[in-house]
This record gives structure tokens, C-alpha cells and sequence, in this order.
């Protein structure tokens, strides 16, 4: 569904983001975006919904080339900005200028997210706080419909209730035609939602792996002593003991710790990405 | 529902559908929630939930009427009960029997208490 072959891209001249920047995502998947700050996610993001354009190589998505801009594209993809600008009008006067751009735009569930949000229906949305800006703008973009879903850090800025109610619509809202990418960096809000990794350091992609293939070839563990004998190959210690990532040597599966995981790629990149070759 | 650390999340959720149907709190031949559903439910991707299904369907636990959704079987509590008994026997007896050996106790000695909690937990 979305196709990005040797992407380059920079911002400033001899500054490289991207270099050779390849990935590949399908359809019926939540992706998590891991990324250190100023790896380049939301850059990445914006390339696949055609607000920048690659200096080399090519990002198509649905078939289409995604800085073309065309409309039949256009109204498949939508993107929840981490930053975001909201005009000075009501929720109701926002949909009926913004809604007819989404053939499949459905009205009725835009205000069951809202009512699951527990907006209150008739405030202008520039009287309304960040947080809930954040999930009128999300409850719009699930009821769009498209095909390409993209958020950019879309739990920043909700409150505790908001983030168990942010899993229940995106888990309500993913279908098998739909591609859904997420970029964080609080993987403990959406590590249940999310199906495969994506990791972005170094100018290109380092990971692209779905959570089952990951615990089927690592196991995560707690662990009281760290013996020598084991496969570990991450280990962060602390008071509670030592968190680890091992080879999975049986069919056991563990729940997998995004962060433990993120951590273990960036310092310690090599054994792990020649398990999974 | 809580999930916890040790163990992979559709693992946990094919937990959960046993112990509701060891509750009686879901029937044989009743269709159970909807993919969806307990997705939502469970704030967790469908594709989890799915792989639970798979796991449940294969183990006879649940099985597919197409276009319908998943039904338990007639006979999961048996099932459940096998599989369950396995794991008690391979995963937690060995720590109980740790436990019981370090401390002197016999498993004579542990029969008053198993009465005790049936009592207080189960009628």
C-alpha cells in the first residue's frame, strides 16, 4: 500500500535526513514509528502524505505518487499533524467544509468518536483546549474513512481516560483495507495496538517487523541474575532486576517491551537484524 | 482487563475465553463477542485478537461458523481443563513444590487449606 524506494531527502544542503531510505507497508496493520527525536518520523510521514517531496527515489502510495497530489490520492490519505491549526468555527461548520474532500467521510460515526471523546458538540474549536482539539481532529480523521490513516504522535496531549479511549476507536476503526501509521514515543500508551514496528535512525529504516515474528525469534524477560550461558542480547538493569531481551530458543512467547526492544536495536543493532534476515 | 508483563498479549486473551467459559459465564454452542468487539474491548489490534481465535479454533476450544463468527464447542470445558492441567503441572508446580520442600511441608498438611479456600472462594 505504501511504497517508498531509495528515498533521499534533505532539508538543508549537505545536512542528509534520508539516504536510501527504503519501506514497504500493507494494508490491515497499525505501524508504530519509533524514532529518536529528529530521526525524521514526522518528515517521513509528511513524504507519504504528499506535503514534501523526495530529492531521489520514489514514495508511491495506493499507486500513486504521493507528491503529485493528485485528488483521487488526496481524498484516500489523511494526517493528524502534531502540530495543527483549527479555524475559529464550530465542530459542525469545520465537517461541512471539510468533510465533502472524503467521498466515504461517516457522519454518524464522527460524532459516536466525539461522544466517546465526551466533546461537548457545539463550542467553537478555538475555545477548546489542546486535548481536545487533538481528539476532534482524530475523531475527523477515523471518520474520513480513507485508506491511509497517518498519526503523528496522536496520544501526546490526552489525558489518562482519553488514552483508553484513543485504543478502543483505532481498534474499532482498523479494517483489512486500511493502513494505519502511528508515530510515538510513549509506546506504553499503544503497545497492544500496534502490530508491527518501524524504526528510523541512522537516515533510513532499521526495522520493519510484525510483533509475532519479533517474539517468535526474541523473548523478553525479568530477570532476578543475568547468566553468562544465555542468549541475552540487551540487557538494562536496574533495581527491579534486569529487563532482557533473549534468542528464543523455544516456542514460548513473550509479551513484547517496545522500549526494551527500541533501546536494544539502536545500542545493539547488529545480532538482532541478523536474526530476522 | 489488566494484562500483565510475562506473558504475549493473545496468550492472555485466549486465557480470558477460557476462564469465561470455565465460569459458565459463556455456554457451549454460544457465539462469543465478535473479533471486533473483544478488540475494543480489550483495547488491543484485531489482528491480536484474531491470532487468539486461531490458537482457540486449533486447540477445539472455539470453532467457525462462517460469516457468523466463533462458537464455543461443546466440549471446550473438557478441553480447557486438559490444557490447563498440563500447564499447572509443567509451569507452576515445580515453584509450589520449591516452596513445599524449602519449608518442610507435607502435602497432607496442605489438605485443610485447599478445603478452607473452596469454602470461602466457590460456594
Amino acid at each position: 500500500m505504501i511504497n517508498i524506494q531509495s528515498l533521499k531527502f534533505s532539508y538543508r544542503q549537505n545536512r542528509p535526513l534520508f539516504e536510501d531510505l527504503s519501506l514497504h507497508l500493507e494494508a490491515g496493520h497499525i505501524y508504530g514509528l519509533l524514532g529518536k527525536n529528529g530521526a525524521g518520523k514526522s518528515t517521513l510521514l509528511k513524504q507519504i502524505a504528499g506535503l514534501l517531496f523526495p530529492d531521489g527515489g520514489s514514495c508511491e502510495v495506493m499507486g500513486y505518487k504521493a507528491s503529485r497530489r493528485q485528488p483521487a490520492f488526496l481524498r484516500e490519505i489523511f494526517l493528524v499533524p502534531e502540530e495543527f491549526y483549527l479555524p475559529k468555527v464550530s465542530i459542525r461548520h469545520y465537517v461541512i467544509a471539510n468533510a465533502p474532500f472524503y467521498p466515504r467521510f461517516d457522519e454518524q460515526a464522527f460524532y459516536s468518536y466525539l461522544k466517546e471523546f465526551a466533546i461537548p458538540q457545539n463550542q467553537q474549536l478555538t475555545n477548546m483546549s489542546y486535548g481536545q482539539k487533538k481528539k476532534v481532529i482524530i475523531s475527523f480523521a477515523l471518520a474520513t474513512n480513507t485508506k491511509v490513516l497517518i498519526m503523528d504522535e496522536p496520544t501526546n496531549g490526552l489525558d489518562i481516560p482519553s488514552k483508553s479511549q484513543f485504543r478502543k476507536v483505532m481498534a474499532a476503526a482498523v479494517t483489512d483495507d486500511k493502513c494505519m501509521v502511528i508515530s510515538t514515543h510513549q509506546v506504553r500508551d499503544l503497545d497492544n495496538l500496534i502490530d508491527s514496528i518501524v524504526i528510523i535512525d541512522d537516515h533510513k529504516i532499521i526495522f520493519n517487523q510484525d510483533v509475532g515474528t519479533v517474539t517468535d525469534k526474541l523473548s523478553f524477560k525479568m530477570l532476578a541474575q543475568l547468566d553468562d550461558r544465555m542468549p541475552v542480547l540487551y540487557a538494562d538493569s536496574s533495581l527491579r532486576g534486569h529487563a532482557v531481551i533473549l534468542k528464543n530458543e523455544g516456542t514460548e512467547q513473550s509479551k513484547i517491551d517496545m522500549e526494551l526492544l527500541f533501546n536494544a536495536i539502536l545500542s545493539n543493532r547488529q545480532p538482532i537484524q541478523e536474526l530476522f534476515n | 482487563m489488566e494484562f500483565k508483563d510475562s506473558q504475549a498479549i493473545y496468550l492472555q486473551i485466549a486465557d480470558y475465553i477460557c476462564e469465561q467459559v470455565l465460569l459458565n459465564k459463556w455456554q457451549p454452542e454460544e457465539r462469543i463477542p465478535s473479533v471486533r468487539e473483544l478488540a475494543v474491548q480489550l483495547e488491543v489490534n484485531p489482528n491480536t485478537v484474531m491470532r487468539t481465535c486461531e490458537l482457540l479454533q486449533q486447540q477445539e476450544i472455539i470453532y467457525n461458523k462462517r460469516g457468523i463468527g466463533y462458537f464455543i464447542s461443546n466440549d471446550a470445558v473438557k478441553k480447557i481443563r486438559q490444557f490447563k492441567k498440563d500447564s499447572f503441572i509443567t509451569n507452576e508446580l515445580p515453584s509450589l513444590f520449591r516452596s513445599m520442600y524449602l519449608l518442610e511441608i507435607d502435602i497432607d498438611e496442605l489438605k485443610p487449606y485447599y478445603e478452607k479456600f473452596k469454602k470461602s472462594n466457590f460456594k
